[in-house]
C-alpha cells in the first residue's frame, strides 16, 4: 500500500518542521512517498531477502560510483543483516580491490579485499558515502512536524531513497557545464545523479520481479540496514527494558501505595473530624 | 544538618561510636536520607532523583564511550561509527547517551518550572536557586561541548556558529573566539579541549549537585502550599513531614520507572527521533546545511537570539547610543544570556508575599503564559531565519523578559492572593478528608 504523503503541502502550511529540528533534512520541498518497510515500527525486523537482493542492487549498479567506507564485508554474515553464508562473503569481497599502503615495499598496492576489510570509498568524487544515508536523509513528517508518523510509519531514510531513485521524469539540462537531471524527491527538483535504475537492471535469483520500485525498495532497506546493522538487537533491548520497567513500575506503585496508605488514612480521619 | 528538629543518628555499639568520633559518616547518610520532608509534595518533587539520575547515567555512559572515542579531526566520525557496529553493546551505549542528554533537559526544565510556580525561589532558597541556575548554565556548556565530539555536520557548523556569538562581542570578541577555539577557525585544537572539557564539566557538575542538596537540606524543601514547616519543636515537625526515606524514595523511584519506561522505548524504537540527521555526515567545513538548528533544549534562547534584528528599534538605540559598539549581533548575545540572567535573579524581582503560585490568581495566568511562551520560542528557534519568525520571537523574547522584570515585580503589589492553609498538615489532611470511601479505608493498617 502507498500512501502519498506530500512534504511540500506541509511545508506550505508551515508545519513541517518540528521541535527537534530535523525537519528540514530530507524531503525539503521533494515527494517521498511513504513505503512499507518491513524494518518499521518497533517490532519491524530486516527481511533478510530483501537485503539480499539490496545488496545486489547495490553491489551491481550503485558501487560503480558510490563507497561504503564503515561497512565491514564481514558483517555481511551478521545475524539480523542479509545474513550470508562466510565463505559467500569471503568470495564475495575478493570481487573488489582495496588500497593496502603496507604492500609493495611501503608504497601501497591493491589487493582483493578480505572479509576483515571495509567495502572500497567510491569512485566519483562527488558521490556521497552510502554507510549511513539512510539516516543522515532521515525526514520528520507529521503531524504538525513533530515527527509521531516517523514512529509509526518509520518516514525517514530508506522512503526517501526509495523514493529518489523512483523519482526520476527524464528531463535533463545543462547548466554551467554539469548535467542535471530531474527528480520529484530531490529537494530544488534538479539532481546531478543521472537516473541510475530502469527495471531489469539485476536479475534475481529468488524470481523476484526487478522493476524499479521493487529495486528502489531492496536497495533502500539495503542502506537502512548498513546505516543501523544493530536495529534489531537495538529494538530487543528497547523491548526487554520496556517490559523490566513496566513490571518494576507496577511493583514500585504497589509498594508506594502499601507505605502511603496508613499515612493517608490517617490523614483523611484527622481531615473529617478537625481537631482544634 | 537541617533546620527542621528530627531524631538524629546514635551509634550503639562500640564499634560505631568509635567511628562515629572520627569520622561522622554513617550519621551524615543518616541524616540525609532521613531528611524531614514536607508530606504534600506532590508529583512534581521527583524530577531532582531524575536529573541525579540523568547525571550518574551520563557519567557512566560516557566514560564507557571515551573508551572508544578518538578526538581526531580524521577519526572522530568514524570512532563513533566503531561503536555503533563494532563496540559490543556499542550502539545501546551511545544512544543511551545521545538519548539521555534530552531526558536531562527535560527533567531540568520541569524542574526548573516547577520552581518557578511554586516560588521555590524566594527566600530563604535563593542560594538553592542561585546553585541551580549555575548547575543548568554549566549543562548547557557540557551538553554544547558534547554536540562538537561526533564531528558531523551538525556538530561543526552549529560550533561555528555558536563560537561566532562570541566574536560578535566588542572589541576582545575576535581574540576571545580564537582563544576558546585555539585556532581561528572550529578544528583539531577545538575539537580537543571541547572533549577535555565536555569529560570535566560533569563532575563539576556533580560537586554543585551536592551544594545545591545541602542547601535546601539546610532550609528544608519547598511544598506546594509553600507553607514552612513548623520548626518550634520536634511533635509539630513530625506533624508537617515524614522522613525521606522510604516514603519519598519508594515514591520518586516508582515516577522514575515510568519516566525511564518511556526513556527506553524512545532509546529503542525511535533513537534518532531527537536528533539532527545531518549529523550523521561527517564534518566538512566547505559544505554548510541548509539550516543549522541547534538541539531542542537551546531553541528558546536560540530564538532570542535571533529575535534582535538590526531594524528593532531597541537594537537600534543602543546601537545610536554607544555609537555602533553594541549591534544586532552582541545584543542578540546580550539577550540570550539575558533570559537566563533574569531568572536567576527571580528571588529578587518576585515581590509577592505568598510563595506558592497556587494562591495566586494573577500570577497563575502570567505562569502558564510563559510556559506558553518556554514552547512558542521553543518552535521558533527551529524555524528558518526569516522575518515572519523573527518578529514572532521578538514578541515571544517581550514576553520572557516582561514576566521577569515587570510582571513578577509588578504583581506583588497589585495582586490580591489568596490564603494559603495554615499548616502543611492542613493542607494535606484536607486533601485526603475531600476523597471518597473505600480504598483508603480498607487498607488502613495497624500503623496508626
Amino acid at each position: 500500500m502507498l500512501k502519498r504523503l506530500s512534504l511540500t503541502t506541509a511545508m506550505v502550511l508551515g508545519l513541517a518542521t518540528g521541535f527537534s529540528g530535523a525537519a528540514h533534512a530530507a524531503g525539503g520541498a521533494g515527494e517521498v512517498y511513504n513505503y512499507d518497510f518491513s524494518f518499521e515500527g518497533p517490532f519491524g525486523t530486516f527481511d533478510q531477502m530483501q537485503l539480499q537482493r539490496g545488496l545486489q542492487v547495490y553491489t551491481e549498479v550503485c558501487s560503480s560510483c558510490h563507497g561504503m567506507k564503515f561497512v565491514a564485508f564481514r558483517t555481511l554474515s551478521d545475524p539480523g543483516g542479509p545474513q550470508l553464508p562466510e565463505d559467500q562473503v569471503r568470495a564475495y569481497a575478493e570481487f573488489y580491490e582495496i588500497w593496502d599502503p603496507t604492500l609493495f615495499g611501503g608504497e601501497g598496492d591493491f589487493r582483493p579485499a578480505t572479509t576483515a576489510d571495509k567495502f572500497p570509498e567510491g569512485l566519483v568524487s562527488n558521490a556521497p558515502d552510502l554507510s549511513l544515508m539512510a539516516k543522515a536523509r532521515a525526514g520528520f513528517s507529521g503531524p504538525y512536524g513533530t515527527g509521531i508518523a516517523q514512529f509509526v510509519n518509520g518516514m525517514g531514510g530508506p522512503e526517501y531513497i526509495a523514493s529518489l531513485l523512483n523519482g526520476y521524469t527524464g528531463e535533463t539540462k545543462e547548466e554551467a557545464g554539469v548535467f542535471l537531471y530531474e527528480n520529484k524527491a530531490y529537494p530544488g527538483g534538479w539532481i546531478s545523479m543521472s537516473q541510475p535504475l530502469y527495471g531489469d537492471d539485476v536479475f534475481y535469483e529468488d524470481g523476484t520481479e526487478a522493476t524499479i520500485e521493487q529495486q528502489a525498495q531492496d536497495v533502500a532497506a539495503f542502506l537502512m540496514w548498513t546505516a543501523e546493522p544493530k536495529m534489531m538487537a537495538r529494538k530487543q533491548s528497547g523491548l526487554a527494558g520496556v517490559i523490566f520497567l513496566g513490571v518494576l513500575a507496577v511493583l514500585l506503585y504497589l509498594t508506594n501505595k502499601r507505605i502511603w496508605a496508613p499515612v493517608k488514612a490517617a490523614a483523611k480521619k484527622q481531615g473529617q473530624t478537625p481537631a482544634e | 544538618m537541617s533546620g527542621i528538629p528530627h531524631d538524629h543518628y546514635e551509634p550503639k555499639t562500640d564499634w560505631e561510636k568509635g567511628l562515629d568520633k572520627r569520622l561522622p559518616i554513617i550519621g551524615l547518610l543518616y541524616d540525609t536520607l532521613m531528611i524531614p520532608t514536607p508530606k504534600n509534595l506532590n508529583w512534581m518533587w521527583i524530577w531532582g532523583i531524575v536529573l541525579t539520575f540523568c547525571l550518574a547515567l551520563q557519567i557512566i555512559t560516557g566514560i564507557v564511550l571515551v573508551m572508544h572515542y578518538t578526538p581526531h579531526v580524521d577519526y572522530a566520525f568514524a570512532s563513533i561509527e566503531h561503536i555503533m557496529r563494532n563496540v559490543e553493546g556499542g550502539h545501546m551505549i551511545r544512544y543511551l547517551h545521545m538519548n539521555g542528554a534530552s531526558l536531562f533537559f527535560i527533567a531540568v526544565y520541569a524542574h526548573i518550572f516547577r520552581g518557578l510556580y511554586y516560588g521555590s525561589y524566594k527566600a530563604p532558597r535563593e542560594v538553592t536557586w542561585i546553585i541551580g541556575m549555575l548547575i543548568y548554565l554549566l549543562m548547557m556548556g557540557k551538553a554544547f561541548m558534547g554536540n562538537v565530539l561526533p564531528w558531523g555536520q551538525m556538530s561543526f557548523h552549529g560550533t561555528a556558529v555558536i563560537t561566532g556569538l562570541f566574536g560578535a562581542i566588542p572589541f576582545v570578541g575576535e581574540s576571545l573566539q580564537t582563544w576558546l577555539l585555539g585556532a581561528s577557525a572550529v578544528g583539531q585544537p577545538a575539537l580537543n579541549r571541547f572533549f577535555s572539557l565536555h569529560y570535566l564539566l560533569p563532575f563539576v557538575i556533580a560537586g554543585l549537585v551536592i551544594v545545591h542538596i545541602w542547601a535546601f537540606h539546610t532550609t528544608g524543601n519547598n511544598n506546594p502550599t509553600g507553607v514552612e514547616v513548623r520548626r518550634t519543636s520536634k511533635e509539630e515537625a513530625e506533624r508537617d513531614t515524614l522522613p525521606f526515606w522510604p516514603y519519598f524514595v519508594i515514591k520518586d523511584l516508582y515516577a522514575m520507572a515510568i519516566i525511564l519506561l518511556v526513556f527506553f522505548a524512545v532509546v529503542g524504537f525511535m533513537p534518532n527521533y531527537l536528533g539532527h540527521p545531518d549529523n550523521y555526515i561527517e564534518a566538512n567545513p566547505l559544505a554548510t546545511p541548509a539550516h543549522i538548528v541547534p538541539e531542542w533544549y537551546f531553541l528558546p534562547f536560540y530564538a532570542i537570539l535571533r529575535a534582535f534584528t538590526p531594524d528593532v528599534w531597541i537594537v537600534m538605540g543602543a546601537s545610536w547610543i554607544t555609537g555602533g559598539i553594541i549591534d544586532a549581533a552582541f545584543f542578540g548575545v546580550l539577550m540570550m544570556f539575558g533570559a537566563i540572567a533574569v531568572m536567576a535573579i527571580a528571588p529578587w524581582l518576585d515581590t509577592s508575599t505568598v510563595r506558592s503560585g497556587r494562591y495566586r490568581p494573577m500570577f497563575k495566568v502570567a505562569f502558564w503564559l510563559l510556559g506558553a511562551d518556554f514552547m512558542f520560542l521553543m518552535w521558533l528557534g527551529a524555524m528558518p531565519a526569516e522575518p515572519i519568525y523573527a518578529n514572532l520571537s521578538l514578541l515571544g523574547s517581550t514576553y520572557w523578559f516582561a514576566y521577569f522584570l515587570v510582571i513578577l515585580p509588578l504583581l506583588g503589589i497589585i495582586e490580591k492572593p489568596d490564603t494559603p492553609p495554615a499548616t502543611i498538615e492542613d493542607d494535606f489532611n484536607a486533601k485526603y478528608a475531600k476523597q471518597k470511601g473505600g480504598a483508603l479505608a480498607g487498607v488502613a493498617t495497624p500503623a496508626e
